[in-house]
């Protein structure tokens, strides 16, 4: 299988949100070359007709009755945001100016 | 009753000791802490210690003694808690910078659950950066030692909680174990861990790293002491969509029973060979011998899936992490940076996360952002979920003829700080023979089996067994606990160098 480039890297950083500095595609791009190329031997079971498992349990939807609970307080749930304002997170912009 | 020896107590000890009245537990209490403030700046187990909390959580219990109300088991003993698990009040950083200062709005079930088990939560204790490590060297607050050689490694990612109980600063502690994270620590430590079947400990309020496999669990220096926190923390949580609406198995009543005889004892093939330090091999053949000696039949099983779990794990980790971790955002709580009041918020999201994350987060995150993104999810993603089919199909075969597996717990023993910081593939080696339990979801533990005779470091056996079995790891581990102990004529942590 294909190693991974710097590129590529810097683009998978761009997706996950992550502003890396120039250092740090040079040190991670070659770390993560060596880690995908340990990791691809999974490929060998790729073309056998197992069918793959996501979770060690059976999932089903768990439901609880539709009632009113006691819940966290506005005060509480707002207790760790970095801006607040009017009882609400106060956010950078999130959609551009026109 | 001397601190000196109050410390040394087991938590089963300490107890009965406390409900008989020769013991309060604010005397306890003050031990431990005073243990804590004489030997953690050394050690580094833990990141915050909370003293008002825990003498509180000691003067009501003693309270409720005086007023003739009954105790449980684990009423007034000191435990040292991951810093994983929410605390109303009390930080909860997860090793993260991201989460520096951060204190939650609620409990964690788990917690909650020691609370009103009257058990005393002296603080949270280090950790590798959102439990993503084999050393806790990725912590951002700074590496925790092993008591037994302050330059080596206390395992992770629960080298906090481990460091914790071989130091004596606390006869329990909790961990995570999402790789191996509760019972490699226990190993390099010569403590006890337990990491129960996938669904029986809530995972709610447990800062999530990957879902389908993290599992919270007991750490302690005796078998019957980790069944004892066990049973505390175990059973259905409304809360957690994954928790299993089934009883706890008798896991006391199993510790309190331990035998081996005329059981069937796996040792797989798959675990051995390349990698395995002698010393290591050494004790765990040592320790099959004994199970024989104590009446169990060896079986030999091949399970050569499991040549292909590290793979498979790092793959299907990191790709749950790179999803669960997106909820770090700078938006609602946890570090902002950047926020100026002219970029936008994908801007300060990605810089908050470029500040906020350690290197191996970073690269977990993006292998698990190539993972799953089109063009390889199916190479990659899908494989590693077939592997782990394979495995559990691997598990099912041989418990079909075994009641349990033994292994080595970790292919070496501690190795020195620093060592491995900088080659994540080596450090990735550290949880070969512990990734298979977690990707099939069942039961296992990690108890010492006497020291590696070329480095003089405690060497830990694993035991396995089917999911909601986990009553036969205690009942294994009892044995071969009293077996060794026996043998050695004291627990090994009495070998232990004092710090």
């Amino acid at each position: 299988m294909p190693g991974i480039t710097r590129e590529e890297v810097a683009h998978l950083a761009r997706l996950a949100r992550l502003e890396l500095k120039s250092e740090e595609l040079d040190h991670f791009a070659g770390q993560l070359d060596d880690i995908i190329g340990a990791v691809a031997r999974v490929s060998e079971v790729a073309d056998q007709d197992v069918p793959p498992t996501s979770h060690p349990l059976p999932l089903t939807n768990v439901m609880r009755a539709d009632e009113v609970r006691p819940s966290l307080t506005p005060e509480q749930a707002l207790s760790g945001a970095p801006a607040q304002e009017q009882q609400r997170f106060k956010v950078p912009q999130i959609l551009g100016e026109d | 009753m001397a601190d000196t020896v109050i410390i040394k107590l087991t938590a089963a000890e300490t107890a009965e000791k406390i409900a008989s009245g020769e013991l309060t537990a604010v005397e306890v209490t003050e031990a431990h802490l005073a243990r804590i403030e004489a030997t953690d700046e050394k050690v580094h187990a833990f990141l915050h210690v909370d003293r008002e909390g825990a003498l509180a959580q000691a003067r009501a219990v003693d309270a409720k003694r005086e007023r003739g109300e009954k105790l449980g088991p684990l009423a007034g003993v000191p435990l040292a808690l991951k810093d994983i698990f929410t605390t109303v009040g009390i930080p909860t950083t997860v090793g993260s910078k991201m989460l520096e200062g951060w204190i939650p709005p609620y409990d964690a079930t788990l917690t909650r659950r020691l609370k009103e088990a009257d058990v005393v939560i002296l603080g949270k204790t280090n950790m590798d950066e959102f439990a993503m490590g084999s050393s806790t060297e990725n912590s951002a607050y700074g590496p925790t030692g092993n008591p037994w050689d302050l330059t080596r490694i206390p395992g992770g990612s629960g080298g906090g909680s481990a460091a914790a109980l071989a130091a004596f600063q606390a006869p329990l502690a909790i961990g995570t174990d999402t790789g191996g994270s509760i019972r490699q620590p226990a190993a390099v430590t010569a403590t006890v861990g337990v990491k129960p079947t996938y669904g029986s400990v809530s995972r709610y309020g447990m800062v999530a790293f990957s879902s389908s496999l993290d599992q919270g669990g007991p750490c302690a220096r005796t078998v019957l002491d980790a069944a004892l926190l066990h049973e505390v923390i175990a059973g259905h949580d409304p809360m957690d969509s994954t928790s299993i609406d089934a009883p706890v198995p008798p896991v006391v009543e199993a510790a309190r029973n331990g035998s081996v005889a005329g059981m069937r004892v796996g040792v797989v093939k798959q675990f051995a060979g390349e990698g395995y330090q002698a010393g290591v091999v050494q004790r765990f053949n040592e320790s099959v011998e004994l199970l024989k000696e104590l009446g169990a039949e060896i079986v030999e099983l091949d399970c050569p899936s499991f040549d292909l779990a590290m793979a498979a794990y790092y793959l299907i980790a990191p790709s749950e992490a790179s999803s669960n971790l997106a909820r770090f955002d700078g938006l609602r709580y946890g570090l902002r940076v950047g926020d100026d009041g002219t970029l936008s918020a994908e801007d300060v999201t990605a810089l908050t996360r470029e500040a906020g994350f350690g290197d191996e987060v970073k690269r977990r995150i993006i292998l698990g952002t190539y993972a799953l993104s089109s063009g390889y999810y199916d190479a990659y993603y899908g494989s590693a979920q077939k592997v782990r089919t394979l495995i559990s199909k691997d598990f099912e075969k041989s418990f079909e003829q075994v009641d349990v597996i033994v292994s080595p717990t970790t292919p070496t023993t501690a190795f020195p700080i620093g060592e491995r910081t900088d080659d994540p593939l080596a450090m990735y080696l550290a949880d070969l023979c512990t990734i298979p339990t977690n990707l099939a979801g069942n039961s296992a533990m990690s108890l010492p089996c006497g020291l590696a005779p070329e480095d003089g470091l405690p060497v830990g056996l694993q035991i396995i067994a089917p999911a909601m079995k986990d009553d036969r790891l205690y009942k294994v581990g009892a044995a071969v606990e009293a077996a060794f102990t026996a043998r050695w004529g004291h627990p090994l942590l009495e070998e232990a160098p004092s710090l």
